[in-house]
């Protein structure tokens, strides 16, 4: 029975993610956006049963098979009561917008078209940034408010609020979840792609000091963008490009930290610790990628991540400023300025790169200082120290704090 | 902000491709203005051998617009705070070392 107990907390919580997401997606896709609570609540009901359920009879043999029984039950359950409302109470004069449908069901075609459906109805173009990745990690990753607020380092009550502007906009946007038309698949797409490309960036280079959340984030991402690419209506040069992008960057996740939870620098990652599986998913992506003739902002910088999977050599850090160089040309941000620049002292040596990365002058960015810091150290230590010092104060996070600090406490005895 | 045009000249008017070095080092000045988000329009390169002049009298003449011996042979608009800064720009392109020059002008607003 204690046995039982455990691996249920192991097995749950996961299982509750992957499926109540899908499930929603499946029930909302029937009821309508209007009506996302009454999904959420028949897909809750059903994790609350599994949990009441499990804990005295152990785990079914299919888990996944069980919980989409009850969560059908349910669903015939909800629908009868209604349709005994709608008919006796109220007297069959209103038809429920719910009655008509029979054919329900929870085949994989079903849940794959209800997820895709779901990630365009939540990707809308107006929600702000953060609204945007809040709303797809509740919805389309079932995080919970804790996991979301965690994850960005906020309280538990600016999340709620922001949720809650998400969803008012969600059920009156009345996007057209029950069709899949090509029109409006084409008219979100940029919107899905930046919703998934700032999912990732958060996992990758989050806030949070959680690497286990920030691993989540980056897989939730491009397990979202796999329903992209398995539809043919979904399945563009840009998307292949995002996630081949992905693939790379993940590949090195492992690497990323050591068992402490410090940052771990790009130059001292144990290359063997970096996934060759995932180096050739996103071989075989950037390649999909590259069938058309678009290049994307995803093209450029899963081209600068694939050279960053390569030996330094063949001028690997000539190809991966010009291709920052492009992107800088396509859309200017403080970080792309940066990484330029870094790149640039790749190239042409540190004190010409010094003079390019003075003139950014980003003096509220953390990582501006921790640049300058990186390409004084052999030049002038005691500038170094103080850019390095500058970095820390600005930065938020707790392990990249720590690699700063280390990285100026060898230089101070040095100097 | 105030834009300015940054409008090159080159003398030598053959249609002749820039090396790969050449390439790379517009490429990084280009770049260097966009990192310090001073670019408000990458402009274009303008070709020599598809070019007509059109003058009065519907005269039209082959090649570009050429009185001074020196044709334009693309611009640039960076968006800085005075034309000092803008200058500065213009002095680091790499268009001087093929005997180039650059002209730099303030765009005029219409509605100012």
């Amino acid at each position: 029975m204690g046995e039982k107990a455990t691996s249920n907390n192991e097995l749950l919580p996961h299982l509750f993610r992957l499926e109540y997401a899908k499930m929603t997606a499946v029930l909302c896709r029937h009821f309508g956006l209007q009506h996302i609570e009454i999904a959420e609540d028949i897909a809750s009901e059903t994790f609350l049963k599994a949990t009441e359920v499990w804990g005295i009879n152990g785990i079914p043999e299919n888990p996944t098979a069980w919980l989409y029984m009850v969560a059908k039950n349910k669903t015939k359950d909800y629908l009868k009561r209604l349709t005994i409302f709608e008919t006796q109470v109220k007297g069959a004069i209103e038809v429920s917008e719910f009655q008509a449908e029979q054919d329900f069901d929870f085949t994989q075609q079903t849940i794959t078209d209800s997820q895709l459906a779901m990630i365009f109805a939540v990707c809308n173009p107006t929600n702000s940034t953060e609204t945007q990745i809040c709303l797809a990690l509740q919805i389309l990753c079932g995080f919970s408010v804790e996991e979301i607020a965690d994850a960005f380092l906020s309280k538990k009550e600016t999340i709620k609020k922001r949720l809650l502007r998400a969803r008012t906009n969600l059920r009156n946007d009345n996007f057209q979840i029950k069709l899949l038309e090509k029109a409006a698949l084409q008219s979100r797409h940029d919107a899905v792609l930046r919703t998934l490309y700032l999912l990732f960036n958060e996992g990758y280079s989050s806030r949070s000091n959680n690497h286990l959340i920030r691993k989540d984030l980056c897989s939730e991402a491009i397990r979202l963008a796999l329903i992209l690419i398995e539809n043919p209506l979904t399945n563009t040069t840009k998307a292949n490009a995002l996630l081949a992008l992905m693939c790379f960057q993940s590949s090195r996740l492992d690497a990323r930290a050591n068992d402490v939870g410090e940052t771990i620098l790009y130059e001292q990652q144990d290359k063997n610790l970096w996934s060759k599986e995932l180096i050739e998913k996103g071989n075989y992506y950037l390649v999909n990628a590259c069938s058309g003739n678009e290049i994307s902002k995803y093209h450029l910088e899963a081209g600068i991540a694939y050279w960053h999977t390569t030996p330094t050599d063949n001028n690997k850090w000539g190809h991966i400023l010009h291709l920052y160089n492009q992107l800088i040309l396509m859309e200017y941000s403080p970080i792309t300025a940066l990484n330029r620049t870094f790149a640039f002292a790749k190239v042409y040596g540190n004190e010409q790169a010094i003079k390019e990365a003075e003139k950014l002058n980003l003096s509220e960015i953390n990582y501006y200082y921790a640049l300058l810091g990186y390409l004084y150290a052999d030049i002038d230590v005691d500038k170094a120290i103080a850019h390095y010092n500058s970095a820390i104060n600005l930065t938020k996070s707790i392990s990249e704090k720590k690699t700063l600090t280390k990285e100026m406490e060898r230089l101070q005895s040095k100097g | 902000m105030k834009e300015f045009v940054l409008i090159f000249r080159l003398s030598n008017n053959s249609d002749v491709k820039p090396s790969p070095e050449q390439m790379q080092e517009r490429m990084n000045w280009l770049g260097s203005i966009a990192a310090q988000n001073k670019l408000a329009d990458k402009g274009n390169t303008l070709s020599l051998s598809s070019a007509k002049t059109v003058k009065p009298d519907n005269i039209v003449t082959d090649g570009p617009y050429t009185e001074i011996k020196e044709f334009i042979s693309g611009y640039v608009i960076v968006k800085t705070a005075n034309i000092e800064e803008a200058i500065e720009f213009a002095k680091a392109n790499p268009i001087f070392k093929i005997g180039g020059s650059v002209e730099v002008r303030e765009v005029i607003k219409r509605d100012e």
